[in-house]
């Protein structure tokens, strides 16, 4: 992992650009093309113009891959490669407790279920910049379509 | 003279910190300018001295009041030289400027007619021909942009057919910056008798605009780009086309006798301005206007291109900063100099728009904004143009009058600092990160 190069007297953007997010940012998790598409969705942020497209490879009931593609900020890709690597292996269920999970923590209100937090922790920081709490929950709301059948979700 | 030390005093906003030691430096001009001490006073003094409804009342106040926001269209008028054959309308903003026009003009076309606009337009004049195309069943073109992010003109002598029946251009890109030949484009749209309106959003607050000889029907834009109050826009044109369109909307105002059956419409420009207006801030577009004035449109005009030039020269240092700039497009591929015939007078001068293939614009914007540097992040409300440029976003830092090149330098320190930040850009390792 390399270091910023930025000086530190500004502790308020290290806060929100972790180095785990920068990394998730230049190595995305989920890139991968799916064998199977079951569920998808596309997201779209209509502030910036950010498009997400999500895909789900489920067999009994387990997330077997989650595909990623689009373009979007350090944040919202970060956020969605958090996504894709933490879901991999979960149920649908479980899928939706992480997703009450990261909409609790981004409207900053107290968690209601536990789950294995994870690089999910390095979101914490964004509620600070509360113009980037759209792009942190851009991938999340899209997976919640793509659960609900929904094919596409403007996020406002 | 123009001495920018002394204008930076009527601005009290740009001595705000941002943060701790950091000064607001305010470069998203092309959103919304800041606005002066006299127009912030101009609003109070109305409130405190004068306040009353216009048009009605026979009391001193209300007249005090009306003469107040009835001598603004004379100003406006005088602003862009427009012509006694001319009235002023006000609305909200440019926005609500072509929707009326898009609405009431509209309402005279037939199945198949055509409106032409560009690739290079702002929201404000897509959507409301949008929504006139689902009604009336017309056809929307557009005309072209080229690789220099000039308008095709060819192209659109191509698009122009008996058809054509309006044909609607921004004076000034604001993603570009490119400045639009009006006259020429009315000459042509003026050989099929099409109506010529100009969106002057971007371009009345940074140079001069002779209306009278532009050839065009109507012209809009808003108070608050130009050191106005925000809630006010204008809407100048031709008083003979104006009679005969229907109105925009019905209530107080806009009416001569009103009965139990029916009304008749007020005389133009009122019978477009139902309901109480927006008075107090009318009266401080006015302020803002003469402020303008007093500064010289001129001036503006020249120290903002001596501005951009050297934003330009110093943007050059990073080689994997895309720009998407008239004058800089115009530059690189045509003669190399910065006056080059190819790019209309002022074109990409005030605003320059920018991306980089790794870090996000949304990126870059909040980072820049830890150092107070206020820019503009997004599709700038124009999405089928981002899509031509093949990006979904870019940032955009736009400059006003009361900037400074001290301003630029710590913009462009901050922005080799965004970049550094992810690693890329000014340390040249990109090659490596970008995909193939």
């Amino acid at each position: 992992m390399t270091t910023a190069i930025m000086d530190r007297s500004t502790p308020q953007l290290d806060e929100l650009y972790k180095e785990i997010i920068l990394e998730h940012y230049r190595h995305p998790c989920g890139r991968e093309p799916l064998e199977r598409v079951d569920l998808e969705a596309e997201g779209l942020n209509p502030l910036c113009g950010d498009e997400v497209k999500l895909g789900l490879q489920i067999k009994n009931n387990v997330i077997e891959k989650v595909h990623l593609e689009g373009h979007g900020c350090s944040i919202s890709t970060a956020s969605g490669s958090i996504l894709a690597d933490i879901l991999k292996g979960k149920t649908l269920d479980e899928a939706k407790k992480y997703l009450t999970y990261v909409k609790e923590t981004m409207h900053n209100k107290p968690h209601s279920i536990d789950v294995e937090e994870g690089d999910l922790e390095v979101l914490e920081g964004v509620k600070r910049f509360p113009v980037r709490i759209k792009c942190a929950l851009l991938p999340w709301t899209t997976l919640e379509e793509a659960m609900a059948g929904h094919k596409h979700v403007e996020i406002s | 003279m123009f001495d920018v030390k002394k204008i930076r005093k009527d601005f009290k906003i740009l001595n705000r910190e941002i943060w701790d030691d950091k000064l607001l430096v305010y470069l998203d001009n092309a959103a919304t300018t800041q606005k002066p001490n006299c127009v912030i006073d101009s609003i109070v003094n109305y409130y405190e001295n004068y306040n009353a409804n216009i048009h009605r009342g026979v009391h001193k106040l209300a007249e005090e009041a009306t003469v107040a926001y009835e001598n603004v269209r004379e100003k406006v008028s005088r602003f862009i030289n427009a012509s006694d054959e001319d009235a002023v309308i006000f609305t909200r903003n440019a926005t609500e400027s072509m929707n009326l026009l898009a609405f009431c003009l509209g309402e005279s076309l037939k199945e198949g007619d055509e409106v032409i606009i560009s690739e290079m337009e702002h929201h404000a004049n897509i959507i409301p021909w949008y929504l006139l195309r689902d009604r009336k069943k017309i056809t929307i073109k557009f005309i072209p942009i080229t690789e220099k992010y000039e308008l095709d003109y060819e192209a659109l002598e191509k698009l122009i057919t008996k058809k054509t029946k309006i044909v609607s251009i921004t004076q000034k890109s604001n993603v570009l910056g490119t400045v639009n030949d009006i006259k020429k484009i009315s000459k042509l749209a003026k050989t099929v008798n099409a109506i010529v309106i100009v969106d002057a959003a971007q371009s009345a607050p940074h140079m001069k605009i002779d209306f009278s000889n532009l050839g065009a029907d109507f012209i809009a834009f808003s108070s608050h780009k130009m050191c106005g109050p925000t809630g006010i826009g204008v809407l100048v044109g031709k008083k003979e086309l104006l009679e005969k369109m229907p109105p925009y909307m019905g209530g107080g105002e806009m009416i001569r006798k009103v009965t139990f059956e029916d009304f008749t419409c007020n005389d133009v420009p009122w019978k477009f301005e139902a309901g109480t207006p927006n008075i107090a801030d009318v009266i401080a577009f006015g302020v803002a206007l003469d402020y303008l004035e007093n500064i010289g449109i001129e001036n503006i005009y020249e120290y903002e291109k001596e501005l951009t030039l050297y934003a330009l020269d110093k943007m050059k240092q990073f080689e994997f900063l895309k720009i998407y700039n008239s004058r800089a497009a115009s530059c690189e591929q045509g003669s190399g100099n910065s006056s080059s015939q190819d790019a209309g007078r002022g074109s990409g001068i005030g605003l320059i728009t920018f991306s980089n293939p790794v870090v996000h614009p949304h990126d870059i914007a909040t980072i820049v904004d830890q150092y107070g540097v206020a820019i503009r992040a997004g599709h700038h409300c124009a999405q089928p143009l981002m899509k031509k440029l093949g990006v979904s976003s870019t940032c955009r830092a736009s400059f006003y009058f009361y900037n400074t090149k001290e301003e630029i330098d710590i913009f462009i320190n901050v922005l080799k600092k965004a970049l550094e930040y992810f690693e890329i850009g000014a340390c040249k390792t990109l090659k490596t990160v970008l995909p193939k």
